[in-house]
């Protein structure tokens, strides 16, 4: 984990450019350009169906655009191998079954996986998993099945897991669907906090007034990008009634 | 065995306890329950521990007779083998069976006592991947690949051994489900079915046309049975087996990932349609080794239902595996003295002596014994 201040001469560490994306003939992505400066904390909204998870998706090199490129901390996303330093919070963590018979150890011990696929963990690597799950505060949770904490819960062990991965980059889609209120503050503090510890932040969020609060950057899109700047200029802009309603020019893009 | 899962291990039970041992410390929270509770789950994960050591001891014995039979020409092993035979004799008399001293039996047994092992150990990351159904159609595409043998063999004179046809058919079979759904991004039920049926269709076909040229026994191999073992089938199977267990042992890691979460191991560049493929083929390999005993209707239940009763109970994905096996092994030794005993097929034995575990682990579960841990 590398300091905020670090990183702010350094490349932006995700760079979209010109990308397009389509199911079979539906355009979801287009030509969308955004780069992701290192300590970022990029909020990403839009109506649903907007293809927010989508660009996400193609963010983290999990679709590739028929269009465009994505360089990930200044490779192409095709040629990227250091996955350790994405930890990506899928969209169903939340709601994930409930009969999984994983512990909340075994779940945060991948994000030591991408660094040792082949051999036992070293203390370094048990060490990185106490940390992290010291750092989220659900160390005494350890043991227990995942499908059986609470979604907020969940959701902590999940960035546990990036944390343990020492991730640089966190990618989340969605991660406070079925939170209780209570639990979703204190989550979001976490990721605040991490934020800044100089970790970059990527998160789609539905709730707006959340992503305003939170964000310090915001990319607003459907299919086409609305807006991309800092969260202030986006409070300011039109950018939202533009992208839920039936307008389709760009309002803002200041980078 | 018992170190099957271990050269991969990142929690074992020495380590875990240990951890929460040095977590609680720097809490500084009151250890009384706690520590009650683990001083019974290391009791717990020694019995578990010890069962897998003996599940491993019994396997190793089992490969063992069978390279014994294999090589009972050669000197000192003809030595070794006639004095195993006397122990099959003694062992009948004192257990007043007529069991132990046909090597027919020790063939069917050894070959069980590894499906007992291998079966539930893929099916662990199989069920939890919700790709359960994939066993039956692998199945069904083994018995495709018997009667491709068969009438291959028929036509052209050749003795080849119908298994093999029925492996490279099964993992062929694999291959087409893994092209299927990496096309259509899910191991969508609708093509797993229209090849479920469609390879059991041309699979009859064939046997129909070619009825009246071979003495196969179809029916053993449907519902299979202990009689239907072959030399050539014990062998594989015991290859097979030291093969998938190596490979579970060295991509054990890969195949948790992607089994909870694929997504997430596919941002960490895992290469994840290798190990998809990976899992896909050594489930046809398990099938076409399983189906001897159990028959091609049953052989997905192994894969399924010892998984199914472990993950009632068990606390940990790893626990799921070690008692996966366990409840594998035990459905398998009583199923075998079920069909001994009363005359019965194997496969309905064992399978029926897996759902009892199954049913046994959901009271437990409703009971609340797993409530001590989970809450």
């Amino acid at each position: 984990m590398t300091t905020a201040s670090a990183h702010r001469t350094a490349d932006p560490i995700i760079s979209v450019d010109g990308v397009s994306f389509a199911y079979g003939e539906r355009p979801v992505i287009d030509a969308v350009s955004i780069d992701i400066e290192p300590g970022a904390f990029l909020g990403l909204v839009g109506p649903n169906g907007s293809g927010k998870s989508t660009l996400l998706d193609l963010m983290v090199g999990l679709r590739e655009p028929d269009a465009g490129t994505v360089r990930l901390f200044g490779e192409l996303a095709s040629d990227f191998e250091d996955g350790e330093r994405i930890g990506y919070v899928p969209q169903n963590a939340t709601t994930a079954a409930r009969g999984l018979p994983l512990t909340v150890r075994e779940l945060v011990a991948m994000g030591r996986y991408p660094r040792r696929l082949v051999g036992r963990f070293s203390d370094a690597d048990h060490q990185a998993v106490d940390d992290a799950l010291q750092q989220v505060d659900i160390a005494e949770l350890a043991d227990r099945r995942i499908g059986r904490l609470s979604g907020g819960q969940r959701q902590r062990a999940y960035i546990a897991r990036a944390i343990a991965s020492e991730a640089d980059l966190l990618a989340l889609d969605e991660p406070t669907v079925g939170v209780d209120a209570e639990s979703r503050d204190a989550f979001y503090q976490l990721l605040d906090d991490l934020n800044a510890e100089g970790i970059t932040i990527i998160l789609i969020e539905h709730d707006i007034g959340v992503v305003t609060d939170r964000a310090s950057r915001i990319a607003c899109i459907n299919t086409e990008l609305f807006h991309h700047g800092d969260t202030e200029s986006f409070v300011d802009s039109d950018a939202l009634a533009d992208a839920y309603g039936v307008s389709g020019r760009v309002v803002h893009h200041d980078h | 065995m018992a170190t099957d899962t271990d050269a991969s291990d990142t929690s074992d039970p020495g380590d875990a306890s240990g951890a929460a041992d040095a977590s609680d410390a720097t809490d500084q929270r009151p250890t009384g329950l706690s520590g009650r509770l683990r001083t019974r789950n290391t009791a717990r994960e020694t019995a578990e521990l010890v069962g897998i050591g003996l599940v491993g001891l019994l396997a190793a014995f089992m490969l063992g007779f069978i390279l014994l039979y294999w090589f009972r020409e050669f000197p000192y092993v003809e030595l070794l083998y006639t004095e195993f035979r006397i122990a099959g004799r003694l062992l009948d008399g004192v257990l007043g069976t007529n069991v132990f001293k046909h090597p027919f039996m020790w063939q069917s047994l050894s070959t069980g006592v590894l499906i007992g092992i291998v079966a539930p150990l893929v099916g662990s990351f199989l069920v939890h991947r919700q790709m359960a159904l994939i066993g039956e159609t692998l199945a069904h595409a083994a018995f495709a690949g018997v009667a491709i043998s068969l009438v291959f063999n028929s036509l052209t004179g050749w003795d080849g051994s119908i298994l093999v046809g029925a492996l490279v058919i099964g993992v062929l079979g694999a291959l087409i489900v893994q092209w299927l759904a990496d096309r259509t991004d899910t191991y969508g039920d609708v093509p797993i079915a229209i090849m479920l049926s469609g390879s059991f269709a041309l699979g009859t076909l064939l046997i129909s046309a070619g009825r009246g040229q071979t003495n196969f026994s179809i029916e053993s191999l449907l519902y299979g049975s202990i009689a239907v073992v072959t030399p050539d089938g014990t062998r594989l199977m015991g290859l097979l087996s030291v093969v998938v267990v190596l490979a579970v042992a060295v991509n054990y890691k890969q195949l948790l990932f992607i089994t909870f979460d694929e997504q997430a191991a596919r941002v960490a560049q895992l290469p994840v349609d290798r190990y998809n493929t990976l899992l896909v083929v050594m489930t046809a390999v398990v099938v076409v080794g399983a189906m001897q005993v159990l028959g091609v209707i049953l052989v997905a239940a192994m894969l399924v239902v010892p998984v199914a009763a472990a993950s009632q109970v068990a606390r940990s994905f790893r626990e799921t595996v070690y008692l996966s096996i366990l409840v594998g092994q035990a459905a398998v030794l009583a199923g075998f003295a079920v069909s001994v005993s009363l005359s019965l097929p194997a496969g309905g034995s064992i399978v029926m002596a897996a759902i009892g575990i199954y049913l046994a682990a959901i009271g437990l579960s409703k009971s609340g014994v797993t409530a001590i841990s989970t809450h």
